[in-house]
């Protein structure tokens, strides 16, 4: 399983045609308590850059964009209940979605965790 | 210089002393209130009403057969619980309300009184047009002014708000390239524009795509040139926007939106920055909405309703929505209403509102403008903008002023949360200000700056006022910068202490319960 990262603070783990993505630690960090998440449905088709999921915290409402193109498996049916775990675990219990990769050439522009860290830094 | 001025002293104490308890849990004047439903008793009633008529029921079986829990009070009851409530809220009759974005302006009593006169405040808008002619003719006398300040074309007065005015000019755009049988399906909407410019496009049906600001605040003129296109129906632009700058290039950007086939929509709610000063309409301008509430000072915000008339060029007004006051030949006013409309006005995208506007609004703008004049209504501009760059360069030493390199600011002053003491944050200088008697700022907006801290004094602050806030916001900031653990816990002299409004978010509870009734939900 590798991870990639993307400018727009989304994490994708990808394990052959399938990923899961949610949003970084910086990223929630940066939103302070998530009150709402709303994820895409399960056959949603999804393309790159293109609108996923919506965040919401005490501070504003955000979109979490596709980091790659693909079809919905599965949103994250915990965060209904408990957004809050996007604070606790954002980059394990609390991914946002599921989903089938369309064209894993994609990830080929997508930072790796040291170059998603160097990104940070900059910020 | 001393900004006590009440002459309290410190050996006097504090009000918010919490070693003293009281029986009741009142503070002398700061009055604890239960809500509505916990006071009275609902076999009370202000008002006699008859028993009912003995009659056989028609509901079908339907009938209400348990109690509903309204609450049950006197007339005396029910109006010092009211009152009791103001007393706890903070109001522009009070003090500085520098909500940036907001435009709290003082309230002109002489438009009160005017707005008050029985010919404006008791007509019905289904009355024959003959009985309501002055109604009309001020209407028709506002909407010539509005068109005379902005140098537009015509004028679509029924719109509710400033989102209402959005969304009428956004459906003019439609209307507009449906007429030229055009396909266009994508707004593009600048970072430094109002958050509703998006949301209107999305509900009028079109694709939104943002265009990014320049290090210095503005549209970059560039990336907008790069994305126009024939799929692009329009621009919607906050000006001033919402970083508090005027767009410099608002004609250029005009000039090539209009070049690509495109509109272009300002969002007007910041007008009051340059009325008088500047003519949206030599700005190339197709549409844009007049906040009344807030450029022409009729009261907002809880004191009254909003109203967004919107001012369109000469290539938009044939799809203005009706009705809309005309004035006739034998120097009559007339309502152009549906019956009417395909003669007079055949391309209109239609109704959006019952009748014809906010008339109680109206009556107030048009005594705003005609007692200001014109040379008032420039002062206006000049001197809302010189008190937000009063404000921003007396801040600028303790509180990151991320555009003051831009040049002067507009009508507000825009800080961000840079420089403050680790774990503190704009959210704990807008709670420290609530225990200096002011209302906090717009905070967390725009979202182009981290931890923004938005401030609009509004022209009708004296320098008196102005010092006071700023020493106010100046004491603050430094317990932020330096770490002053109280303020984390700030406000400490309001009827309620810090409030959790993450748990608010994440549980509300939005509709009352009897308490065994909340009990047994549990």
């Amino acid at each position: 399983m590798t991870r990639y990262f993307t400018d727009e603070h989304e994490w994708i783990d990808v394990d052959g045609t399938s990923a899961t993505v949610g949003i970084t630690d910086y990223a929630q960090s940066q939103l302070g308590d998530i009150v709402f998440v709303e994820t895409p449905e399960a056959g949603r088709v999804l393309s790159k850059g293109g609108d996923a999921a919506v965040v919401e915290s005490v501070k504003a409402a955000s979109d979490v964009y596709a980091p790659v193109s693909g079809t919905v498996t599965e949103g994250n049916p915990a965060l209904v209940d408990d957004p809050a775990l996007v604070n606790s675990d954002p980059e394990g219990e609390g991914w946002f979605f599921k989903l089938t990769l369309a064209d894993p050439s994609e990830l080929d522009g997508l930072m790796d965790a040291a170059a998603y860290e160097g990104f940070v830094a900059t910020l | 210089m001393t900004i006590n001025q009440s002459g309290w002293r410190p050996e006097m104490g504090t009000g918010g002393d919490d070693t003293v308890a009281t029986y009741t849990g009142n503070r002398a004047l700061m009055l604890e209130e239960a809500l509505i439903f916990e006071i009275g008793d609902s076999s009370t009633t202000g008002v006699d009403i008859a028993p009912a008529l003995k009659a056989a029921p028609r509901l079908g079986g339907l009938e209400r057969n348990a109690r509903i829990g309204l609450p049950g009070l006197s007339e005396p009851e029910t109006v010092r619980h009211y009152t009791r409530l103001s007393r706890q809220n903070y109001a522009i009759d009070l003090g500085l309300f520098p909500l940036g974005s907001c435009t709290m302006k003082h309230n002109p009593r002489l438009n009160e009184k005017i707005a008050r006169m029985k010919g404006f405040a008791d007509v019905h808008p289904l009355q024959p047009q003959e009985t309501v002619q002055g109604a009309l003719a001020v209407i028709q006398e506002l909407a010539v002014w509005l068109i005379e300040l902005t140098g537009m074309y015509g004028v679509a007065m029924a719109p509710k708000a400033g989102a209402h005015g959005e969304l009428c000019g956004i459906l003019c755009i439609k209307a507009a390239l449906e007429a030229r049988g055009e396909d266009r399906p994508l707004i593009l909407v600048p970072e430094s524009a109002h958050g509703t410019n998006p949301a209107t496009a999305a509900f009028a049906g079109f694709r939104v795509e943002n265009i990014p600001a320049t290090a210095e605040g503005r549209v970059d003129l560039a990336a907008l040139k790069a994305r126009l296109g024939p799929d692009v129906a329009g621009v919607m632009i906050t000006n001033p926007n919402t970083c508090g700058l005027f767009e410099r290039d608002m004609k250029a950007i005009s000039d090539a939106v209009h070049a690509a086939g495109g509109y272009v929509y300002c969002d007007g709610a910041n007008f009051n920055a340059i009325v008088g000063r500047v003519r949206p309409g030599d700005l190339g301008i197709d549409a844009m909405h007049i906040n009344l509430h807030k450029t022409f000072s009729t009261p907002h915000g809880g004191g009254g309703p909003g109203s967004g008339p919107v001012v369109l060029s000469e290539a938009l007004a044939p799809f203005g929505p009706i009705p809309f006051v005309s004035l006739m030949k034998d120097g009559s006013y007339k309502l152009v209403e549906e019956e009417s409309a395909g003669a007079l006005h055949p391309q209109t995208f239609g109704r959006m509102a019952a009748f014809h506007g906010q008339m109680g609004m109206f009556t107030r703008a048009l005594s705003y403008i005609l007692s200001h004049g014109a040379d008032g209504l420039r002062q206006v501009a000049e001197d809302a903008v010189l008190n937000a760059n009063y404000i921003l360069r007396c801040l600028e030493d303790v509180l990151d002023a991320p555009f003051a390199a831009s040049g002067p600011c507009m009508h507000e002053a825009l800080f961000s949360d840079s420089g403050l003491a680790e774990g503190f944050s704009t959210l704990d200088i807008a709670k420290g200000l609530i225990d200096e008697g002011f209302h906090p700022m717009t905070v967390y907006f725009p979202l182009v700056v981290h931890g923004a801290m938005l401030v609009e004094p509004t022209e009708t602050e004296s320098k008196a006022t102005l010092d006071q806030f700023i020493g106010a916001l100046r004491s603050v900031a430094c317990r932020a910068r330096q770490g002053d653990a109280a303020l984390k816990s700030a406000p400490h002299f309001a009827p309620r202490h810090r409030l959790d409004e993450t748990l608010a978010a994440r549980k509300p509870v939005l509709v009352w319960k009897e308490a065994e009734l909340a009990q047994a939900a549990e």
